[in-house]
């Protein structure tokens, strides 16, 4: 059904820490790894070896540079895959009921054997967390690793998604954010997660944590103040090379 | 928006069949016998050939009669079901007008509607998506329209009624891509929004996922023809209104009608290629492209 269900019983989904995510994509080759060998269709590689490579991932790490007004840039990784929203624009357009968010958990999943490639879900997501498999002319998208986070055949431990579960840094988390209470909801109240592009109206239920503020290193050499690094009036020669190298058409001032 | 030529083949004639289908439906032509299964044949390939090509577009044709099951939210559903209906209820109407010489208005007039109808589900599949500003504005589905009607008309011979709506299809086209070339910018969705980093500074991309391309990149991120656009909106307008118009204006013959048709066709292929082409998905954003 592609009706969205008014409320779910829980809201499961990955608060992702922006401020200790390395940007090793150690969480895309897990994931890629679970889930082409586990549940549905395997995200297949096009052209693995060649010139174009090419292949279908639920989760890839970007990295942007941040520039402030003041200051030296920053470099941020940032890893996406399907956010689950609430308002999933992603459901309510598919043809087939293939796409459908679960009301026990919030979970949104394609079921494969109902799903006709269309790509209009991929189209209304504005985070591009569906790709369309080029081998099984199906959607694809992150499923929470619905079948490892119920799994009783696994260790405890293990029952999280798989990005979670190899993230070496510790900026992937896992939990109930419907509750309250729960340990990733309290650490986004703490930190003050955010949505991504919430003016697009989707609720997302994954969120992001933002990157702490820089600290700012302080002068520890008593001497420092006094050594001026660069001369600004300089004599003799060089003095003279530099004006009459300036007065030169198209010469630095 | 990656403009795959199965798409634009599959909006084009079925918009310009399902347009013949309504002048029929409304008894603006009333052919009977042997004309009219001429007529209906002509209206038939258009809008069942260009709902064939669509299928072209799926990873997985075989499966698509599920795609009539989910008409309560899904507007390519509806499309689906208004399309099928529109071609049953006019398959009626036209044995009725071929094999029988009567007409059965009423289910001439069902039809008219289901045509515009398609067409209007048809526009709504793209002008629903916020993803894509530029096609999220009351204009998409009105031009779709005004464009399949007046289409129909030229391909019908309503000569005085092709004028007025390729005159207005015109005019509805050229305020789309004046104000549609400003609605990214304007939709409040940027680079900033997209991280969650702008409270720090300007952000731009610094390394993608991946060395080699995807299909977000290939389906989402068209920038190729983007250079010739402008050129291309000029071509259009030319072949799709400027000269039809010129070539119903002159006394009439079936050569300037052909004429008139077949450019008209080829300028709004052209201008279909341009709607996909000059669209941009705000996916596009985390790659620091649109």
């Amino acid at each position: 059904m592609t009706q969205l269900p008014a409320s779910t019983a829980k809201k499961l989904g990955l608060v992702i820490d922006l401020d200790t995510c390395v940007g090793c994509h150690a969480c895309v080759i897990s994931c890629k790894g679970w889930n082409t060998e586990n549940y549905g269709a395997p995200l297949s590689d096009q052209n693995a070896y060649g010139a174009d490579p090419s292949g279908t991932f639920l989760n890839r790490v970007h990295s942007y540079e941040v520039q402030p007004e003041v200051g030296t840039a920053q470099l941020i990784h940032f890893p996406k895959s399907c956010l689950h929203c609430e308002d999933a624009p992603c459901v309510t357009v598919c043809p087939t009921g293939a796409s459908y968010k679960r009301v026990e958990d919030g979970i949104v999943l394609v079921n494969e054997a109902d799903c006709i490639g269309c790509s209009l879900c991929a189209w209304a997501c504005p985070y591009g967390a569906r790709e369309l498999d080029a081998k099984a002319g199906v959607m694809k998208k992150c499923t929470l690793c619905v079948d490892r986070i119920y799994n009783e055949n696994l260790p405890e431990e293990d029952r999280v998604p798989a990005c979670v579960r190899t993230c070496p840094s510790g900026a992937r988390h896992f939990g109930d954010l419907g509750d309250v209470d729960s340990d990733v909801s309290q650490l986004v109240a703490a930190r003050g997660g955010f949505d991504l592009m919430p003016e697009q109206g989707t609720k997302p239920v994954n969120k992001y944590l933002p990157p702490r503020p820089k600290d700012v290193m302080p002068e520890y050499d008593v001497l420092a103040p006094f050594l001026e690094p660069v001369a600004t009036d300089g004599k003799g020669f060089a003095h003279w090379l530099d004006k009459a190298l300036s007065a030169l058409p198209g010469g630095a001032k | 928006m990656h403009p795959a030529s199965s798409v634009i083949i599959f909006t084009t004639f079925s918009g310009l069949g399902f347009g013949l289908l309504f002048w029929l439906g409304i008894g603006a032509i009333t052919p009977t016998g042997l004309m009219a299964l001429i007529w209906f044949a002509i209206a038939y390939l258009a809008a069942v050939g260009g709902l064939l090509a669509s299928t072209f577009h799926l990873g997985r044709p075989e499966r698509a009669i599920k795609a009539f099951s989910q008409w309560q939210t899904s507007w390519l559903s509806r499309e689906g079901i208004c399309a099928v209906a529109t071609l049953l209820i006019m398959a009626a109407y036209g044995a009725g007008l071929v094999f029988f010489d009567t007409v059965l208005a009423p289910l001439g007039w069902l039809g008219a509607a289901g045509a515009l109808a398609t067409v209007f589900t048809t526009a709504m599949i793209y002008a629903q998506l916020k993803t894509v500003p530029r096609w999220r504005h009351w204009s998409t589905p009105a031009l779709f329209l005004a464009l399949s009607v007046g289409g129909g008309a030229l391909l019908g011979g309503q000569v005085t009624e092709a004028l007025v709506l390729l005159g207005l299809a015109a005019a509805l086209q050229v305020y789309t891509w004046v104000t549609g070339d400003t609605r990214l910018a304007r939709s409040g969705t940027d680079m900033a929004s997209a991280t969650g980093l702008g409270h720090i500074g300007t952000v731009r991309a610094f390394e993608p996922p991946h060395t080699g391309t995807n299909y977000l990149m290939r389906e989402f991120i068209h920038v190729v023809g983007r250079k010739h656009a402008q050129r291309l909106r000029i071509i259009a307008v030319a072949l799709a209104f400027v000269l039809p118009i010129i070539f119903l204006l002159v006394p009439f013959s079936h050569i300037w009608g052909a004429l008139a048709l077949v450019s008209h066709i080829a300028g709004v292929l052209v201008l279909r290629w341009l709607f996909f082409a000059q669209a941009e998905h705000v996916v596009g954003l985390y790659y620091g492209k649109r």
